[in-house]
């Protein structure tokens, strides 16, 4: 991969830090009138999240990384490996139950996913923003009760618990936020 | 729809602020009977100096003789100071002046300058005109005078004129700056200047930084106190550099020894050559009037005029839309 100088970071750029693909957050040029030009990067670890920064100089550069992310539809799980396809090209990938972690309580069949791809390999899939789940188990709350005001926990097909109102019950589908975890609606 | 960059990235109220300022320096100036001038921004030498780099371009021009590498100024100060040597007495350019390598919030490459030159006058009395010159244009308050040592002392406990680069090192990370490889005493004091520093100083009137380290004298005297001591300074508003002011070096030889020696280390480290200007020092030579002389950032002027935070919101058309 290319090496970039301090001119050259800006922000959107994917780069290796460690062994860490990362993407460049936040890029300040500063230089005094007289003297050494600096230029300070903030960048976000793909894997882990974490938002750290450099300083570098003029002789410093930071190695690319070959970071794409793709839009994949997620197609069906054995257990251990989730498969998503890419419906251009319709290659294939699979990630592992452990790269996944908790993502997993998100993914339904045939929904479009962003999978960050390394060198080719998924390092990280970002579900929808929303996603729609059918209830398989929840309390039946109190009949009639229709304005909200009080909720309960829900179990969804992918075992997801999510606080739903009262008068939503078994068997109906229900809009998730899948950044918050949050109920939005019916749906 | 598509991101309309044919239009102006500074709004027509802050052009207008811009001409204003533009006019308030012009009235500064033909009050005080120091006569504005101008000189090429083409030149076939340049700067020697290890941080700028400069634009060149190859140009054909009838009776030079065959194609011919010429620079673009960034800054006026060489043939300003051959008017000087010339007799011109007190002088004053409004210019642009262009930079390779720098962009940012603070950083366009191409960029007005405004200097000037005080024939008889030592930085102090020039630094005492610049706050006149703040107060027309920002209405700052009164400015406040540190010297370049003092402040390092007071505020890091360092001494930027004897401490190593490894004792600057440590106190550094010690202030929860983070450790860059391979940085020499300059680029510790730099680095302790921007992320550090600059950011606290002219916050409630502008700030004057004087008498620099013997080893960031650029074009300054050195003043042979113990330690010495270069005669130069610089202005901070709102945390801000907005001007570089010398007690100017009127010596040729010191002239060229210090140009010599950026040729030096521009070897040694692979950085381009760059021409020495030897019409300055023939102009040296034969006699510049003791001086002072400064250079000021006009759109960092205007930027603080226009309570505006980057510059490119009082540049019509910066790099990305130029």
């Amino acid at each position: 991969m290319p090496s970039f100088n301090l001119n050259q970071v800006k922000v959107g750029l994917k780069i290796l830090m460690g062994n860490d693909p990362c993407v460049i957050v936040d890029a300040d040029f500063v230089k005094p009138g007289k003297g050494q030009a600096f230029t300070k990067i903030k960048f976000k670890n793909y894997r882990t999240g974490r938002v750290n920064e450099i300083t570098m100089k003029a002789s410093d550069t930071v190695e690319g990384a070959n970071v794409v992310d793709t839009e994949m539809q997620y197609l069906y799980n054995d257990g251990s490996d989730w498969t998503f396809m890419d419906l251009e090209t319709y290659d294939q990938i699979t990630a592992s139950k452990e790269l996944l972690g908790d993502t997993i309580q998100w993914l339904v069949e045939e929904d479009l996913c962003l999978v960050t791809l390394l060198d080719g390999y998924p390092i990280v899939v970002t579900p929808p923003n929303f996603v729609i789940m059918e209830i398989v188990e929840t309390d039946p709350g109190v009949r009639g009760d229709t304005s909200g005001g009080g909720n309960k926990p829900a179990t969804l097909t992918s075992g997801a618990v999510v606080r739903v109102p009262l008068f939503v019950q078994t068997g109906e589908k229900v809009k998730v936020d899948t950044r918050t975890g949050a109920y939005v609606s019916r749906a | 729809m598509a991101f309309e960059d044919w239009r102006p990235a500074a709004s027509l109220e802050r052009i207008k602020i811009r001409a204003k300022v533009l006019a308030q320096v012009r009235g500064f100036f033909a009050e005080r009977g120091v006569l504005e001038v101008e000189t090429p921004l083409l030149s076939g030498a340049t700067v020697t100096d290890l941080h700028l780099h400069t634009l060149a371009t190859e140009a054909e021009i009838p009776g030079l003789g065959g194609p011919t590498r010429l620079h673009l100024q960034t800054s006026p100060e060489f043939a300003m100071k051959r008017l000087l040597a010339a007799g011109s007495g007190p002088i004053y350019q409004l210019c642009k002046a262009f930079r390779d390598q720098e962009a940012g919030r603070l950083h366009n490459p191409e960029f007005t300058i405004l200097e000037w030159y005080r024939p008889g006058w030592d930085h102090h009395r020039l630094m005492d005109e610049i706050e006149n010159l703040l107060t027309v244009i920002l209405g700052a308050a009164p400015a406040r005078r540190r010297s370049y040592g003092e402040l390092f002392s007071t505020e890091l406990g360092v001494d930027p004129h004897r401490d190593s680069a490894e004792t600057l090192r440590r106190r550094a990370l010690k202030q929860g700056l983070e450790d860059v490889a391979g940085l020499d005493r300059e680029g510790w004091l730099s680095l302790m200047m921007t992320h550090h520093l600059e950011p606290t100083l002219g916050r409630d009137a502008p700030t004057f930084l004087f008498d620099y380290p013997a080893d960031q004298a650029a074009l300054a005297r050195i003043r042979h106190d113990d330690p010495p001591v270069a005669e130069r300074f610089e202005v901070y508003v709102n945390g801000i550099e907005l001007a570089n002011g010398y007690h100017e070096l009127t010596d040729a030889g010191e002239q060229r020894r210090r140009f010599e020696q950026d040729l030096e280390i521009r070897r040694s480290r692979g950085l381009p050559e760059a021409p020495i200007d030897h019409r300055l020092i023939d102009a040296l030579d034969h006699g510049m009037p003791a001086c002072a002389g400064v250079a000021l950032g006009v759109d960092r002027l205007v930027m603080l005029a226009a309570g505006a935070s980057d510059l490119k919101d009082v540049i019509a058309f910066p790099i990305e839309r130029a």
